[in-house]
């Protein structure tokens, strides 16, 4: 077996790749272990609507809920109101992504991809020290395909990198480690997304009620992972979280998984080889948004994919435009959401209730996050000193 | 030795990507543990069901 790119995994990081590619007319083929694409689900399904309408034609058949806006709440139980599309991008649909996930690889297969499921890659092969493709598992039986190219799709739990020598392994303080239940409940407001800050309630990263349509929602938390102090922690806060604010809830699935919150990776590609999404640490270090920037990334890496293909040369310095292309505006932006992390993540449950507190008598509804944190940095220029350079 | 409770773990991957010797592998629906492993654990604290424990 042999083609002109191989991706693996089928994310929406990878499946956007292997459309744009065979889009190109190239022959790309992309594996996936799961037997099923999209399942389970890791993930809490909401993105921005603009930044999902720019890279596909959106689908009701994948909309569990279109919102009207974000409830931010402080750990003393405060909250303030932004609207629509103004919380990082990180509002606006909630996703079926057991859905989702299968339409877009179902697109790259009718763009021309081929697409083999429960097929797992477990090695690069190298000839003459270069990389000319994977070995792979399927059903019990080992492989060989060939192709010059390999993008790593392949998610947080990525090899490919590590296989190239790049090295991915996230450091406990850059991963969020979380736990969600899809949840019934009365009590569930349809419009809006929730989001809860506070050391106690998720420390490192925050809690979150997404509604995925009338009184249902996805219900979870993460826990930044060097502050995870014993075993099994999200999903013990997760319950604690049920008990105070669902305590009625009624539990229809368990969803569990780690999101990157790292810095920006210094190498996205070496010699024939390309990483995209959460194997590129690409989801946002701030929100734990990754669903739209992997998708970015994909078409990105498809693009210079076909060019460096067609070129015939694979070489890191024929793949680094992916890499620039990235970087502005996206990677710098990360960066930047990654430096307010690492500042807000050392503040306390006071400081986080200061600050929201200062936000009451603003107008929040027409802010977007840029402009919330410029208001938060001209209303507490001491608490915030730190992010002076960041914000502006 | 790292231990993994099979009837815990929701196979999300978490672990294999702090795991610093890249001993972890997440295969179907189970996690295996190579000879690499020096019973740091890292990966231990970060899975969200605590499916995995350093048992002497
Ligand atoms: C609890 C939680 C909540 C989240 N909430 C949101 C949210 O609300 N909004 C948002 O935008 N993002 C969210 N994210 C992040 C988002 O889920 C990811 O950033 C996104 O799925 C990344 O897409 P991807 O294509 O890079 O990787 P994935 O979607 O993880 O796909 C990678 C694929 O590669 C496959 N694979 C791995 N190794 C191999 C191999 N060796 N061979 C073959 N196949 C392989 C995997 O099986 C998988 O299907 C959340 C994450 C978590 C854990
Ligand atoms: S205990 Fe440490 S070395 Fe062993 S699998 Fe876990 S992270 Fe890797
Ligand atoms: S982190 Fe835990 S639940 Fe996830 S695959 Fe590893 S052992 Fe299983």
């Amino acid at each position: 077996m042999k083609y002109d790119v191989l991706v693996v995994g089928a994310g929406p990081a990878g499946s956007m790749a292997a459309k744009t590619l065979a889009e190109a007319g190239l022959s790309v083929v992309m594996l996936e272990k799961r037997q099923e694409i999209g399942d389970p689900v890791r993930c809490a399904e909401a993105v921005s609507k603009r930044g999902l309408k720019d890279l596909v034609e959106v689908d009701p058949r994948w909309i569990a809920a279109d919102l009207k806006g974000s409830r931010v709440f402080s750990p003393d139980g405060a909250s303030i109101v932004l609207s629509e599309e103004q919380s990082g991008g990180k509002t606006g649909y909630v996703l079926e992504r057991k859905i989702f996930d299968r339409t877009l690889a179902m697109e790259a297969a009718c763009a021309g991809a081929e697409v083999m499921v429960k097929t797992r890659a477990q090695g690069l092969l190298k000839r003459d020290g270069k990389i000319c493709g994977v070995s792979a598992i399927r059903s019990g039986d080992t492989f060989q395909i060939e192709a010059p190219l390999v993008i790593g799709a392949d998610g947080i739990e990525s090899k490919v990198g590590r296989w190239a020598g790049i090295d991915t392994t996230l450091k406990p303080k850059d991963i969020s480690t979380c736990a969600q239940f899809l949840v019934k409940d009365e009590s569930i407001d349809s419009n809006y997304c929730e989001f809860y800050f506070g050391n106690k309630i998720a420390p490192g990263a925050y809690a979150w009620i997404f509604p995925k349509g009338e009184k249902v929602a996805n219900v979870g938390l993460g826990v930044l992972g060097s502050r995870s102090s014993g075993i099994g922690e999200p999903l013990r806060l997760l319950q604690e979280f049920m008990k105070s604010h669902l305590p009625k809830g009624k539990v229809v699935e368990m969803d569990v998984g780690g999101v990157p919150v790292a810095p920006q990776l210094e190498a996205m590609t070496t010699d024939g080889v390309m990483l995209v999404g959460d194997a590129a640490h690409q989801s946002d270090p701030l929100t734990g948004g990754g669903i739209i920037t992997g998708m970015t990334a994909g078409v990105i890496a498809g693009e210079v994919a076909a060019d460096a293909i067609s070129r015939g040369d694979v070489k890191r310095a024929s793949l680094r435009d992916y890499e620039d292309r990235w970087k502005e505006p996206n990677g710098n932006k990360l960066q930047r959401h990654y430096d307010l992390k690492e500042f807000f993540i050392g503040l306390t449950d006071e400081d986080l209730n200061n600050l929201l507190h200062s936000l009451t008598n603003e107008d929040t509804v027409k802010m977007d996050l840029r402009d919330m944190l410029k208001s938060l940095l001209k209303l507490n220029p001491k608490l915030l000193w730190g992010l002076r350079h960041v914000i502006f | 030795m790292l231990s993994v409770n099979r009837y815990k773990c929701c196979y999300c991957g978490a672990c294999v990507s702090v795991c610093p010797t890249c001993s972890l592998e997440l295969v179907e629906t189970w996690i295996e543990v190579s000879q690499g492993c020096k019973e740091c654990g890292i990966c231990t604290k970060i899975c969200p069901v605590g499916a995995l424990e350093v048992k002497a």
